[in-house]
C-alpha cells in the first residue's frame, strides 16, 4: 500500500520544506509528489492484495478511484498558485494537510475493515475542517469550519455507533465477515439493519445527500474557493467509493431492505439540490447545491446496484470532478480580478452570477472552459457529463426503477436552467470586464480539463481499459 | 464512407473557420458549404433506389456495450441529407449583405450545426442519433442568443430548456429499448436502430415509449400544444438562424417520427396515433388562424410553418405509404419554401427596418425581381399545382383522408387558410400605395438573387417532376411499412 506511505512521508516533507525562505518550491514539489504517488498507485494493477493484517484490500477498482482522487487533487493544487503571492497564507501547511487528507481518502476507498473506514473518514474530515477554516480572519470561513466540525463530529458518532451495532450482530468488522452473515438472508438480527442505516447516514452526510445536506451550502460558501473545489471533488469521490464498496460487498444480501430507502433519499436529494440551486444568486452557493444534486445522480447507481454500477460511478465521479474543478478554477481567477482574494481580508463575496457578465468577450479561453464544464455538469451530449448521466440512467433502467428515472430526468431539465445562467452571463450580458491575466500553468490546467471533458464526451470508450 | 465525410467535413471546416476565419469567414464558409452541397448532391444522384443503407460506415464506439459509430444514407434520410446540403450554402449566401459581429464564430456555428444535422439524419445507432439530436441544439442556441433581437435571452433560453426537456424522455426510451435487445456476438445488447425494429415489446411498454418519443419530437417540430416556444424563438433569432430552425431543424422531429415511432412502437401508434393526428390537425387549423391575424412578417411565417408541420405529422401518423411519402417530399419542399419566405422578410427588413405589414406597401413598383421570386415562393407555400408544395400536400392529405375522412377534411383547410394568410401578406407588403418606409426600396442585389434562383429552380423541379425525389424514397417507405401495424392501408 505504497500510496498511503508515500503520501504521509511527502506530507511531512512538505511541512519541512515550508521552513525554506522561498515559497516558490512548494507548489511544484506538491505536484511532483502527487504524480509520483499516482504512478506508484498502479504498481499493483490486475492484482488483489490485502494489506496491514487484512485492513485494506486493493483491487483494480480501488486503484481507479485512488487515481481519480489523486488527479482531482493534482488539478486543484495546480490551480492554487495564488497562495504564493499571499502573505497571510501558509502554503506549506495547506499542501501538507491536502496530502494527509488524501491518506484518509485512500483508506476510505480501499478499506476492508470497518475500522479503517472510520479512520479514513476521520482523517479526511479533520483535514477538511481545518482547510475550511484556513481563512483565519474571515468570519464566514470560521463559521463554516465550526458548523462543519460540529455536524461532522455528530454524524461520525452516529456512524461509529452503527459500526458497533454491525459488530454486535455479525461478530465481524470485515466486509467479508459482514457480507457472509448478511448473505444468509433469513433470521438476520434487527441490529444489522439499524447498524447499516446508521452507517449509511454517516457516509451520506459526507457526500452531502439530502436530508443530511444542510452543512453543504454554508461550508462551500465560507471555505476558500480552492478548498471548496477540493472538498466537492475528493470527498465526494472517496465517499461514493466507500459507499459502493460497502453496499456491493457486504450488503448485497439485504438489497431489498436498503434499496427503497436509498431510492427515496436519491429522489429527495435530486429534488432539493436542483430546485434550491435555481434560487441562488451566488455562484459558489449554486455550485454547492449542484454538488448536492450530483450526489443524487451518483446515488441512482447505488440504489440500482448492478453490473453497470461500478462503471457508472467511476465515470460519473471523474466527469463531475473535472468539470467542477475547472469551474472553480475560472471562478478563482474572476473573483481575484474583481478584488476579492481567495484568502481575503474583507471577506466580502463578489462571487455572484453577475461577476461573470461579459466574461467571454475579453477572455475567450476562460469563457470556453467554463462553458464546457457547465455543459458537462448539465449533462449535455459531447461532454463527459452526458455519458456519466447515461450510465447512471442505464443502471436504473436495468433495475426497472422508472419512477426514479423520471424524477432524475425532470431534475436534469431544472439543472440546465441554473447552469445556463452562467453561460448566459458570460456570453450575452454586458459587463465591464478587462482581459484577465492567466498564468501559463493555470492555462494548461484549464485546457487539460476542457480537453478531457470533451474527449471523454466524444469517446467514452477510452476509459474501458479501467474496468 | 461518404456519410462520414458529410458529417466530419463541416465540423472540420467550422473549427478552421473559428480559429483562422477572421474577416474572410463569410467566403470560407460559403466555399465549405458549397463543397458539402456537391457531396450531398453526389450522394443523392448516385443513390440506388432500394431499401438499403448506402455510403455507410460502422466503427465500434463503446465496444463492450455494443454501442457503435454507425451511419449511412437510406431512402428515409436521403432527401433530408440533400435538404441540409442544399440550404446551408444559400443561408450563408443570404448573409452576404449583412454584417454580423464576430463573423468567424457566427459562420463556424452554422457549419457545426450542419454537421450535427447531417449526423441526425444519417445515424444508424440510437445513441448516436441522440447525441447529434442534442448536439444540434448548442450551435443554434448560441446563434440565436448571441445575434438575436432585444428579447433574445429569455426566449432562446425557453427554447433550449423546452427542447432538452423533451429529448431527455427520449433518452430514457432509448436506454430501455437498448436493454430489451438480445445479445449480439460482441456485447450483451445492441443500440442499432435496426435491432430496435425487431423487438417485440409489451403493449404497455409500447404505450409509454410512444409518448416518450412523441413528446421529444412533438416539441421539436412543434405540434400543438408543445409549440409555445416556437414563434418567439423564430422572431427573436437572427434570420439565418431562423432559416436553419424552420428549414432543417424542425424536420428532425418529423424524421424522428418516421424513423423511430412508427416502426418501433406500432402498437403504441395504433393506440395513440389518432390522438396524435387530432393534435396535429388542431395545430394545422390553430396555426393558420393565428397566422391570418399576424402583422409581423416573420411571426406570420413562423405560424405558417407551425401549421404546415402539423400536416406532415398527421400524414406520418396516418400510417399510409402515401402519407409517409408525402411527409418526406414535403419536408424537402417546406424547407425550400420557408427559407425563401424568411429571406423575403429579411430583404424587406434590411431596406425598410420594419417587418410590420401595416407599415409596408407598394414595393412591387420598384422591384420586379423581388416580386417575381416572392410570388413563386409564395405559390409554392400555398401548394399551387406545378409547385413543390402541391405534391407533398396532396400526398399528405390523401394519407390523412384514407385514415379518417373527417380528419382529412379538417386538414384540408390548410390549403384554404394558407392561401388566405400568404396572399394577405403579399398584398399588404407588395401592393397598395408606398409608405414612407418603402419609398426608396431598391431591388435585389446579385448575391441576393443568387439565393433565390436555386430555390426557385427547386420549387419547379419538385412541382413538375417529383419522380426524381419520390423514386428514391419509395422502396425505403415500402420496407418501413412492413413494421407497421395491421391497420396500415396501402396505396395500391
Amino acid at each position: 500500500m505504497l500510496p498511503i506511505v508515500l503520501l504521509s512521508v511527502f506530507g511531512i516533507a512538505l511541512l519541512f520544506l515550508g521552513f525554506m525562505k522561498s515559497k516558490a518550491i512548494l507548489l511544484p514539489a506538491t505536484l511532483l509528489f502527487l504524480l509520483i504517488t499516482l504512478a506508484v498507485n498502479f504498481l499493483d494493477w490486475n492484482k488483489t492484495y490485502l494489506y496491514f493484517n487484512d485492513m485494506l484490500r486493493v483491487n483494480n477498482l480501488a486503484m481507479v478511484f485512488i487515481a481519480i482522487v489523486l488527479v482531482s487533487a493534482f488539478l486543484v493544487v495546480a490551480l492554487s498558485g495564488s497562495f504564493i503571492e499571499n502573505d497571510e497564507a501558509q502554503p506549506a501547511e495547506y499542501y501538507g494537510i491536502i496530502l494527509f487528507s488524501l491518506v484518509g481518502a485512500v483508506m476510505m476507498i480501499a478499506f476492508e475493515n470497518l475500522i479503517m473506514l472510520f479512520v479514513g473518514v476521520e482523517i479526511l474530515s479533520v483535514a477538511m475542517y481545518v482547510l475550511t477554516g484556513s481563512d483565519k480572519r474571515n468570519l464566514r470561513s470560521n463559521e463554516a469550519a465550526l458548523k462543519y466540525f460540529l455536524m461532522g463530529a455528530f454524524t461520525t458518532g452516529i456512524m461509529l455507533f452503527g459500526m458497533a451495532l454491525l459488530y454486535g450482530s455479525t461478530g465481524s468488522f470485515t466486509l467479508a465477515g459482514i457480507g457472509g452473515y448478511a448473505a444468509n438472508q433469513q433470521g438476520l438480527s434487527l441490529l444489522l439493519y439499524v447498524g447499516l442505516l446508521m452507517l449509511l447516514i454517516g457516509l451520506l452526510f459526507k457526500v452531502s445527500a439530502a436530508p443530511f445536506h444542510f452543512w453543504t451550502p454554508d461550508v462551500y460558501d465560507g471555505a476558500p474557493t480552492i478548498f471548496t473545489a477540493f472538498m466537492s471533488t475528493v470527498v465526494k469521490t472517496a465517499g461514493f467509493a466507500a459507499l459502493f464498496r460497502l453496499l456491493s460487498v457486504s450488503f448485497v444480501g439485504v438489497y431489498n431492505f436498503w434499496w427503497t430507502i436509498l431510492a427515496v433519499i436519491t429522489a429527495i436529494t435530486l429534488i432539493i439540490g436542483n430546485l434550491t440551486a435555481v434560487y441562488q444568486n451566488s455562484f459558489k452557493r449554486m455550485m454547492a447545491y449542484s454538488s448536492i444534486s450530483h450526489a443524487g445522480y451518483l446515488l441512482i447507481g447505488l440504489a440500482a446496484l448492478g453490473a453497470q454500477t461500478k462503471q457508472a460511478i467511476v465515470f460519473y465521479s471523474l466527469a463531475y470532478s473535472i468539470a467542477t474543478i475547472s469551474a472553480f478554477g475560472v471562478l478563482l481567477l474572476v473573483a481575484q480580478q474583481k478584488g476579492t482574494q481567495t484568502i481575503s481580508k474583507e471577506g466580502v463575496s463578489t462571487e455572484s452570477f453577475d461577476t461573470f457578465n461579459g466574461l467571454a468577450r475579453q477572455n475567450p479561453l476562460l469563457g470556453f472552459a467554463m462553458t464546457v464544464s457547465m455543459l458537462s455538469l448539465a449533462g449535455i451530449p459531447l461532454t463527459a457529463g452526458f455519458w456519466g448521466k447515461f450510465y447512471m440512467f442505464s443502471t436504473a433502467v436495468e433495475r426497472g426503477q422508472i419512477w426514479l428515472l423520471v424524477v432524475a430526468v425532470l431534475m436534469s431539465a431544472v439543472g440546465i436552467y441554473y447552469y445556463f445562467r452562467v453561460i448566459i452571463a458570460m456570453y450575452f450580458r454586458d459587463g465591464a470586464t478587462e482581459p484577465i491575466r492567466v498564468a501559463p500553468f493555470y492555462k494548461y490546467v484549464l485546457v487539460a480539463a476542457t480537453i478531457l471533458t470533451l474527449g471523454l464526451g466524444v469517446a467514452p470508450g477510452l476509459l474501458q481499459g479501467l474496468f | 464512407m461518404l456519410t462520414l465525410f458529410l458529417i466530419l467535413f463541416p465540423a472540420v471546416a467550422a473549427t478552421l473557420i473559428f480559429f483562422l476565419g477572421g474577416e474572410r469567414a463569410k467566403q470560407a464558409a460559403l466555399l465549405a458549404a458549397l463543397a458539402e452541397l456537391a457531396c450531398a448532391g453526389y450522394a443523392f444522384f448516385s443513390f440506388k433506389p432500394d431499401a438499403s443503407s448506402q455510403f455507410a460506415f460502422d466503427y465500434p464506439w463503446i465496444g463492450s456495450l455494443g454501442i457503435r459509430l454507425s451511419a449511412g444514407i437510406d431512402g428515409i434520410s436521403v432527401l433530408l441529407v440533400l435538404l441540409t446540403g442544399l440550404l446551408v450554402p444559400f443561408i450563408v449566401l443570404s448573409t452576404f449583405n449583412r454584417t454580423y459581429k464576430q463573423p468567424a464564430t457566427f459562420y463556424a456555428l452554422m457549419l457545426f450545426m450542419q454537421a450535427a444535422l447531417m449526423g441526425v439524419f444519417t445515424a444508424r445507432d440510437g445513441f448516436l442519433f441522440y447525441l447529434f439530436f442534442e448536439a444540434a441544439l448548442i450551435p443554434i442556441y448560441f446563434l440565436a442568443a448571441m445575434w438575436g433581437g432585444d428579447n433574445r435571452i429569455p426566449v432562446t433560453f425557453k427554447f433550449f430548456v423546452y427542447t432538452i426537456f423533451g429529448s431527455l424522455f427520449m433518452l430514457i426510451a432509448l436506454v430501455y429499448l437498448y436493454y430489451q435487445t438480445p445479445p449480439t456476438a460482441i456485447a450483451a445488447h445492441s443500440s442499432a436502430i435496426a435491432d430496435f425494429y425487431k423487438l417485440n415489446l409489451t403493449p404497455q411498454a409500447e404505450n409509454w415509449i410512444f409518448w416518450a418519443f412523441f413528446i421529444a419530437f412533438a416539441i421539436k417540430m412543434p405540434v400543438f400544444p408543445f409549440h409555445t416556444w416556437q414563434p418567439d424563438t423564430y422572431v427573436e433569432s437572427p434570420t439565418p438562424a431562423t432559416m436553419l430552425l424552420a428549414g432543417i431543424m424542425l424536420k428532425m422531429g418529423v424524421y424522428g417520427l418516421i424513423r423511430f415511432i412508427l416502426p418501433i412502437v406500432p402498437l403504441g401508434v395504433e393506440t395513440w396515433g389518432k390522438t396524435a393526428i387530432i393534435l396535429s390537425v388542431i395545430g394545422i387549423i390553430y396555426g393558420a388562424i393565428i397566422a391570418i391575424r399576424q402583422r409581423d412578417m416573420k411571426r406570420l411565417i413562423a405560424y405558417s410553418s407551425f401549421s404546415h408541420v402539423g400536416l406532415m405529422a398527421a400524414g406520418v401518423f396516418s400510417q399510409t405509404e402515401t402519407g409517409m411519402q408525402g411527409a418526406l417530399i414535403q419536408m424537402l419542399a417546406h424547407g425550400i419554401n420557408v427559407v425563401g419566405m424568411f429571406f423575403v422578410a429579411d430583404v424587406i427588413f434590411s431596406r425598410t427596418n420594419t417587418r410590420q405589414l401595416d407599415q409596408l406597401g407598394g414595393i412591387t413598383q420598384s422591384t420586379p425581381k423581388l416580386t417575381v421570386y416572392f410570388m413563386i415562393m409564395l405559390l409554392g407555400s400555398v401548394a399551387l399545382p406545378l409547385t413543390n408544395g402541391f405534391v407533398g400536400e396532396f400526398l399528405l392529405l390523401h394519407g390523412v383522408y384514407t385514415f379518417n375522412h373527417y380528419l382529412g377534411l379538417a386538414a384540408g383547410f390548410t390549403i384554404i387558410f394558407g392561401a388566405v394568410y400568404m396572399l394577405r401578406m403579399f398584398q399588404k407588403s407588395m401592393f397598395g400605395p408606398t409608405t414612407s418606409r418603402t419609398e426608396s426600396f431598391t431591388d435585389l442585389t446579385t448575391s441576393e438573387s443568387w439565393v433565390f434562383i436555386p430555390l426557385v429552380v427547386m420549387v419547379f423541379w419538385i412541382g413538375i417532376y417529383p419522380h426524381t425525389f419520390l423514386k428514391v424514397t419509395e422502396p425505403a417507405v415500402a420496407n418501413l411499412m412492413k413494421y407497421i401495424g395491421t391497420t396500415a392501408v396501402s396505396m395500391k
